[in-house]
């Protein structure tokens, strides 16, 4: 194990996590407002909002993030003929995945929720729209907490998916110092290692939610 | 104040009510009574759409429920309260109370909070103000639970077996503001096994077994002289 190409490389690494957590960070955001959004859908009264919502999960679950990332990339600037920034490609095809999964997780926070909440909420004259806003969504996104700390520690690591399309975050920024110094052992290890603390961070931070959360 | 004419109900294959035509007259207690799965509580839940019913006509104080709009107005005027208190957990009591007038009715919060602190001393538990409903015994969430119907100005109240889901001793505090609220001239509908209730405080009583309403009769009456066999029957057991 040759250390000194490990903290040679770090800084150069160190800047591809930076770019790992800042798509993660806005795949996840993105991913939890759709989330919402077709979650609800997934359980409100409209029939085709409701159909569309499960037809949306369906896709999206059924098919690997690696090709959707390459739908984005190549495929659709084949239809309309502009070319996608690579990293709004990331950005749409991670959020759009995470969004899926979200939806899931909140439509299972819903649909745990006692029926007697949103029955209370119409006797008393709320409309659906605010019984879910104001009383359902808010105990079912308490309940969410721990599969979404889930759903995010997976949006880190899959988003090392998006180096196939040449986006330099942390994974691609090995490969490319791996090019040029053939050191696999070290930089993998490293770049391993700092996955690890990052994922480590986050469930540490999950646990704190659902902590603060579990006594209100 | 409430008309029903001919309401049924299915679920599925299974006719829970089978035509059952009910008048409430402002002011009046009228007290529901019947076997479990007699469809007692499925009318109650229809009389405000909590159910629709397959058929049927149902009519608040002049206004036939028909579509989505009239529905979520008469709701507003006509209050529940559930067999298990259905509290909204997240927040306190005084959230509990504050939610529905300001969302539905636009009432500002100074004046919110006043009314509810207001109904939570008429229920005996003002002190409980910003406690969680978890932390409440089942008879004080069930206080709050009426004082939250309430809270709209309700012109009705209607009753799921309100103490059923209550320890013996607990029964009692919830039964003394019910009565309180009979005696103040609030309508109500109440579904209960609770006879001495029934006796004391309604003005009628409805006997609903298999889906129909057997028997209707003031309360002295009903329970002196029942008219119908399966009535007779089922206060032998009870009583």
């Amino acid at each position: 194990m040759n250390f000194e190409i490990i903290v040679q490389s770090i800084p150069l690494l160190l800047a591809g996590a930076g770019i790992t957590i800042e798509i993660s960070a806005l795949s996840v955001g993105l991913g939890l407002l759709i989330g919402i959004v077709v979650g609800v859908c997934r359980v409100c009264l409209n029939k085709p909002l409701r159909y569309f919502a499960a037809f949306y999960v369906e896709i999206i679950r059924g098919t690997p993030l690696l090709v959707q990332i390459f739908v984005v990339y190549f495929a659709l600037p084949m239809l309309t003929g502009s070319r996608v920034d690579p990293f709004i490609a990331a950005i749409a095809a991670c959020s759009i995945n995470s969004g899926a999964y979200v939806a899931e997780i909140f439509r299972g926070g819903i649909q745990s929720i006692d029926m007697g909440q949103m029955e209370a909420g119409r006797s008393l004259g709320l409309t659906w729209s605010q019984t879910m806003r104001f009383i359902i969504l808010p105990q079912a996104f308490k309940r969410s907490i721990p599969p979404l700390g889930n759903e995010f520690i997976a949006m880190l690591k899959d988003s090392s998916l998006v180096s196939v399309i040449g986006f330099e975050e942390l994974t691609r920024r090995g490969q490319l110092i791996i090019a040029r110094t053939y050191a696999s052992l070290e930089i993998w290890t490293a770049v391993a290692f700092i996955y690890l603390v990052m994922t480590f961070t986050i469930s540490r931070f999950v646990a704190y939610l659902e902590r603060r959360y579990r006594n209100d | 104040m409430i008309k029903i004419r001919g309401l049924k109900k299915s679920f599925g294959n299974l006719d829970v009510l089978k035509g059952i035509d009910l008048d409430v007259a402002e002011k009046e207690v009228v007290v529901i009574i019947g076997p479990s799965g007699s469809g007692k509580s499925t009318l109650l839940r229809c009389i405000n759409y909590l159910e629709e019913p397959t058929a049927g006509i149902v009519e608040i104080d002049g206004i036939e429920l028909t579509s989505e709009a009239n529905i979520n107005a008469v709701r507003r005027e006509v209050g529940m309260v559930f067999q298990r208190f259905n509290l909204f957990p997240h927040m306190t009591v005084l959230e509990n109370l504050k939610l529905a007038p300001m969302k539905v009715r636009s009432i500002a919060n100074d004046e919110a909070e006043t009314m509810a602190l207001e109904l939570l001393e008429k229920v005996g538990l003002a002190s409980k103000a910003n406690s969680y409903p978890e932390q409440l015994s089942g008879g004080q969430q069930q206080r709050v639970a009426i004082a939250r119907a309430l809270a709209m100005k309700p012109k009705a109240l209607l009753f799921d077996e309100p103490t059923s889901a209550l320890d013996p001793e607990m029964i009692n505090e919830v039964l003394d503001v019910m009565k309180e609220l009979a005696h103040e001239g609030m309508t109500m509908v109440v579904v209960t096994h609770e006879m001495g209730f029934a006796r004391e405080v309604g003005n009628r009583v409805v006997f609903v077994d298999g889906g129909m309403i057997l028997e209707e009769a003031p309360p002295k009456e009903f329970f002196a002289t029942p008219n119908n066999e399966r009535t007779r029957r089922f206060l032998s057991k009870i009583l």
